[in-house]
């Protein structure tokens, strides 16, 4: 066991896989002997050589695009997408090709691939540094997506995802890269993909969170336990598939729920997870699904703060449908 | 080779021009003559099936048949075809059985994509690796980037062939993949067939630049524009630049100036927008006819031979198309598979309750089983 912050973890689990699996291989922009802008990928041109680990043009759909021609022919890429914000250029190989590929071609060809990419507020990045769009993704059929919130996870879910026969979006919480710190098992394990992970139990209220938002979602729930309310929190770690029975469990356990992401409301994952909770369980429902979110509009640098939810907002969600 | 001068080997009657030279052997020539007039013959049953309301969809491909074959000829065993919809001639030449085109013309149950995509989006893996067909243009450009990068890392010598047509050259996807391919050096070969239009757009709208192949040149590679409507040239051309991929020296665009004769699709009238004259221009370049004359040159033609091939291909591919008429539609169940590799509970979720409705509320498809993935 190592004492790893997240960023750490994601490090080792790339040599770990890249080690393990010579077919592997990283490769995005500014990856390779600078090591990323987050230093995600420090050390593997050195260890693997540039042939495995490589910078490539500035082009994200270039680089989505070759990273699906060589997964079609025997390869296991892991790109990297230096912020999430700037994946658009590629949603069409992402969206289009790499997701649908296996389908349309009734699994003569398949892109098992990982793209990693830093998501999420909290860096003063303004609008183009700081975006979450896990909605658009977990939208498309065919396509993955995983969001650690641990640098235990965050190690076994990317060894689990770049072993996985299907392309995943592997999204990291670039606000908890440095700020959080965990026991990080030495050498190769797996954090199975679809599975929940119970943060807190408790048997008021559940709140449903991933990535940067568990933290915080911790800190309310232990400010709400002062004033006697227990609540469950339930890390998603999956967003798609999603362990659905799982979702529905925690719900059905307490009765009030909450969920909570730094994405914009309007058809965002809470939406989902509120829907799938009234079209199930609403017989076990004790009060209203509250949401809090990211607002319906562009990401603000200066005010992030009050756009991403915090330990006030969450607090505020978790005291209303516990009272309802 | 200059690239505003397009290569070519025989005339328009067929017979050779100064410094012609010929790497096909006699039988190869006569095989590139039986799969152009393949092409013409799987082309007009399916123009004919869909008049008839049989199909939905067909892409005509006469006109531009001598590129197709004459680039696959080059190819070798290993290589991988990264190809558009409008490429019977590469499918067919390498020798793809018609009857596995119909049944992905027909959507059925023996179709690789199990009926998933419209006719023409072919997928095969043999007898050779031919890439699954996209519909969202230039996508498959850098793709075909990633696989020769693959050959690359590998030690393996085999090279890739992405062919796009004029339109895909506007495509985000023309610009990263020559991009990186010139960067990786990657042994690729990019072939542009140029056949004048992007369904009703001309190439004057697709670019202002004075041909495609000099866009090469800013990217680090050769560029080598072709006769397209010339078999021959079409070969030498894209087996050099092949060669020359394999010899680690990277990749090069190919621009074959070839004419769409036809719509864009069955569902296009090119009337309303090709000029009857630039047609009838284009109709005294015909491709097979050049073949046919160089070959009769050769003595290696004669009428009775091209007649009885005709009979026979015509023949095989109304019985191939029979054959894929009758096999029985996908399962129902296969609109839930393929999606991941196993399962995931929602998907049975929605497959369960789609065979659940049909047993309360009916629905043949569904049969009477039970959602059997």
């Amino acid at each position: 066991m190592a004492n790893l912050t997240l960023i750490q973890a994601v490090n080792d689990g790339l040599k770990v896989a890249m080690r393990d699996d010579p077919t592997t291989l990283v490769f995005g922009e500014d990856v390779g002997p600078k090591g990323g802008v987050f230093l995600a990928t420090e050390g593997l041109t050195d260890e693997f050589g540039v042939e495995r680990c490589f910078d490539t043009p500035l082009s994200e759909d270039g680089i989505i695009g070759t990273a699906i021609g060589m997964a079609a022919n025997g390869l296991r890429p892991i790109a990297e997408i230096q912020f999430q914000d700037f994946i658009f250029p590629a949603f069409d190989q992402i969206v289009s090709e790499a997701a649908k590929l296996r389908y349309r071609s009734g699994g003569q060809y398949t892109a098992p691939m990982v793209i990693r990419t830093p998501y999420g507020g909290g860096i003063r990045g303004g609008l183009y540094h700081s975006q979450s769009g896990e909605a658009y993704f977990s939208h498309t059929p065919g396509l993955k997506v995983v969001i650690p919130s641990t640098p235990h996870d965050a190690k076994g879910l990317l060894i689990a995802a770049i072993n996985d026969p299907d392309p995943v979006l592997f999204m990291e919480p670039k606000a908890l890269y440095r700020s959080v710190k965990g026991e990080v098992p030495e050498g190769s394990y797996t954090v199975e993909l679809s599975t929940l992970r119970t943060v807190r139990e408790g048997k008021d209220v559940t709140v449903f969170c991933y990535g940067a938002m568990v933290p915080v979602v911790e800190r309310a729930a232990a400010t709400a336990a002062e004033s006697g309310i227990e609540c469950n929190i339930v890390d998603l770690r999956t967003l798609m598939p999603l362990d659905e029975e799982g979702v529905l469990e925690a719900a059905k356990s307490t009765g009030r729920v909450v969920t909570v992401h730094e994405a914009p409301r309007f058809c965002g994952y809470g939406a989902e997870i509120s829907a799938m909770i009234a079209e199930n369980v609403i017989e076990y429902m004790e009060a209203p699904i509250r949401r809090v979110t990211g607002f319906d509009t562009p990401f603000p640098n200066t005010l992030e703060h009050h756009y991403l939810p915090d330990e006030r907002r969450v607090l505020d969600a978790i005291e209303a449908v516990h009272s309802f | 080779m200059d690239s505003n001068e397009a290569h070519s080997l025989i005339d328009a009657d067929g017979q050779p021009r100064s410094k012609f030279t010929c790497a096909l052997s006699d039988d190869e020539l006569k095989r590139c003559f039986e799969s152009m007039l393949a092409v013409r013959s799987f082309d007009d049953i399916c123009i004919k099936l869909q008049r008839g309301g049989r199909i939905g969809f067909s892409i005509p491909n006469t006109g531009v048949e001598a590129t197709q074959v004459g680039a696959a000829a080059a190819l070798r065993d290993g290589d991988h075809i990264f190809p558009s919809y409008r490429d019977f001639g590469i499918a067919i030449h390498k020798g793809v059985a018609a009857v596995e085109m119909f049944h992905n013309m027909f959507g059925n149950s023996r179709d690789a994509a199990q009926g998933r995509q419209m006719p023409v989006h072919f997928s095969f893996v043999e007898p050779v690796r031919f890439f699954s067909i996209s519909s969202p243009i230039g996508t498959h450009i850098p793709q075909a980037v990633g696989a020769a990068h693959a050959f690359t890392l590998r030690g393996e010598s085999h090279a890739a062939l992405a062919s796009f047509g004029d339109g895909g050259t506007s495509s985000s996807g023309f610009h990263s993949g020559l991009n990186f391919a010139a960067v990786m050096k990657a042994p690729v070969v990019f072939l542009c067939q140029n056949n004048g239009w992007a369904i009703s757009c001309p190439s004057s709208r697709q670019t202002g630049s004075e041909s495609y192949a000099i866009k090469a040149k800013a990217y680090g590679m050769p560029g080598i524009k072709v006769d397209g409507n010339d078999v021959l040239a079409v070969h030498q051309v894209v087996s050099e630049a092949l060669e020359r991929a394999r010899s680690g020296a990277g990749p090069t665009l190919v621009e074959a100036e070839t004419y769409r004769m036809g719509g864009h699709s069955t569902s296009d009238d090119p009337s309303k927008y090709v000029p009857k004259e630039i047609l009838d221009r284009w109709a005294a370049l015909d491709p097979t006819k050049r073949l046919r004359g160089y070959l009769e040159s050769r003595e290696l033609w004669t009428q009775e031979w091209e007649d009885e091939l005709v009979a026979r291909l015509s023949a095989e591919h109304a019985a191939a198309a029979k054959e894929a008429e009758v096999e029985a539609p996908p399962g129902l169940e296969t609109i839930f598979s393929d999606v991941f590799e196993s399962l995931p509970d929602h998907l049975r979720k929605q497959g369960e309750a789609v065979f659940d409705l049909a047993r309360r509320k009916g629905d043949a498809a569904a049969g009477e089983g039970a959602f059997p993935l």
